[in-house]
């Protein structure tokens, strides 16, 4: 699941990004090409594709920094789901 | 729940009955009358998109669009204050606890509170959103708040303010309540566009405020709440733009149809019909990248945001075209009170301004071309 995650959240980055080089763990906002606007897609993304919505707790930039770390919380938030 | 269409005629009527014939004398008192909010209140229009447990209507965000349009054709004033109130009552629904959405949801539904939103400074560009001015410092388990805001819409009105504050590391939102100690409004009068709204300068001085009024994450307001809010606030602009388009062209048509030059009514001579044809033609253009970023926020789509501030962007600057060619057309009857294009005219510009001007709008459509070829 959570290679899948990190695929599908590569493939949206790589989408709007498609000359950009980066792996699961860079920093995509060291790289300077994300700003706030496309913070917010990413959020609206990952709540639109995984079928969740973060919580505020988890609304922080360090958790969307790398594909791995927002994976991460895709997981995360799934397991909290199924817990509940 | 969909609003049938039958609510958006009786929106039209609201328009043409109440708002319209007398948005000249709201612009010339700088006001807006209590009766006009009360029957925006009544036809259940100040948030009409929460869901009908928050006292919504689960009105869909293309049809939230159509709304504030018709409000925009009526007067822009009337929907600068549903654009503010808009951003605030989504952003309590969307990024606020539990005890807030329980505490504000429904006045703001039923615009027993009104809402205002507080992001500008007097000390820096308003397209500058990081600026920091305004500081709140941790106080045991609260937050004292210090700073001041410019150019807020509804300020003089609003019962609820979302304040934007740097927290160290980054900047949050507040729920401030506008008769907390420490808060101190002042109406900014005469000025150019949508004096109705009603817009003031905003102190906070200490203001003590509980751990519960922080709204959204802390810290990272600027990659939720504000640029979520924003988001919403530029998609009303845009269409309220459409409406200031349409009110442009139904002054030209009957003006045009009823004047004379030379012995030919003026709607013959070509030069006009240009003119007419060009307001025409933004209207559905504008129309139709309006109905796109709603549909796209309807599906939660992150598309959306690029899409809006295209939608913005077209819709503003057209705005701006047709109240130019409006007031061309009446000619020096253009610069008077007795019609609407004098109005029109400066409140159009307003929409070239805010939630974006079309200067930073350039500079972020422009950036989104270059995304392709980034490296």
């Amino acid at each position: 699941m959570s290679q899948d995650a990190r695929n599908e959240i590569r493939a949206f980055i790589t989408a709007k990004f498609p000359r950009m080089t980066f792996t699961d763990e860079q920093d995509i906002f060291a790289l300077g090409f994300v700003n706030s606007l496309f913070a917010m897609e990413l959020v609206m993304f990952i709540e639109k594709a995984f079928g969740t919505r973060i919580p505020n707790e988890e609304l922080n930039l360090d958790n969307f920094r790398t594909v791995a770390r927002m994976a991460d919380l895709v997981r995360r938030q799934q397991s909290a789901a199924t817990a509940r | 729940m969909q609003v049938e269409t039958w609510d958006l005629a009786e929106v039209g009527r609201f328009v043409d009955d109440e708002v319209a014939p007398h948005a000249n004398e709201f612009d010339r008192a700088e006001r807006m009358p209590e009766d006009v909010l009360g029957r925006v209140a009544e036809l259940g229009l100040w948030a009409p998109f929460l869901p009908a447990e928050s006292g919504g209507w689960g009105m869909d965000m293309v049809t939230l669009g159509r709304v504030h349009e018709e409000i925009g054709r009526g007067c822009s004033s009337l929907r600068s204050l549903l654009t503010v109130h808009t951003m605030v009552s989504a952003s309590v629904h969307r990024w606020g606890s539990d005890g807030q959405r329980e505490r504000w949801l429904r006045p703001l539904a039923e615009g027993k509170a009104l809402g205002a939103f507080c992001l500008t400074e007097p000390d820096h560009s308003g397209s500058d959103s990081t600026a920091e001015g305004t500081k709140a410092v941790p106080d045991g388990d609260g937050w004292i708040l210090d700073g001041r805001k410019k150019w807020i819409t509804g300020g003089q009105l609003a019962d609820l303010f979302m304040v934007f504050a740097g927290t160290g590391g980054g900047m949050s939102a507040f729920l401030v309540e506008a008769d907390q100690p420490g808060v101190d409004v002042t109406p900014l009068r005469h000025v150019m566009g949508t004096p109705a709204s009603m817009l003031a300068t905003v102190e906070f001085t200490g203001v003590r405020l509980e751990a519960s009024a922080l709204l959204g994450p802390r810290g990272w307001a600027a990659g939720t709440v504000m640029t979520s809010a924003l988001d919403l606030g530029r998609y009303s602009v845009a269409c309220g733009s459409v409406g200031i388009i349409r009110a442009a062209l139904d002054a030209c048509a009957a003006y045009t149809s009823a004047r004379t030059a030379g012995g030919a009514a003026l709607r013959d001579l070509p030069q006009v019909r240009a003119m007419v044809s060009n307001m025409v033609t933004a209207r559905d253009a504008a129309q139709l990248l309006c109905q796109r970023a709603g549909a796209l926020k309807d599906a939660g789509d992150p598309a959306t945001i690029m899409a809006t501030w295209v939608a913005k962007y077209f819709a503003s600057t057209a705005a701006v075209r047709a109240a130019n060619d409006a007031v061309q057309i009446h000619g020096a009857n253009g610069f008077s009170a007795d019609y609407p294009v004098a109005r029109l005219y400066r409140d159009s510009k307003v929409t070239e301004v805010i939630e974006g001007s079309t200067q930073i709008q350039e500079l972020t459509i422009a950036a989104e071309a270059y995304r392709e070829v980034a490296r």
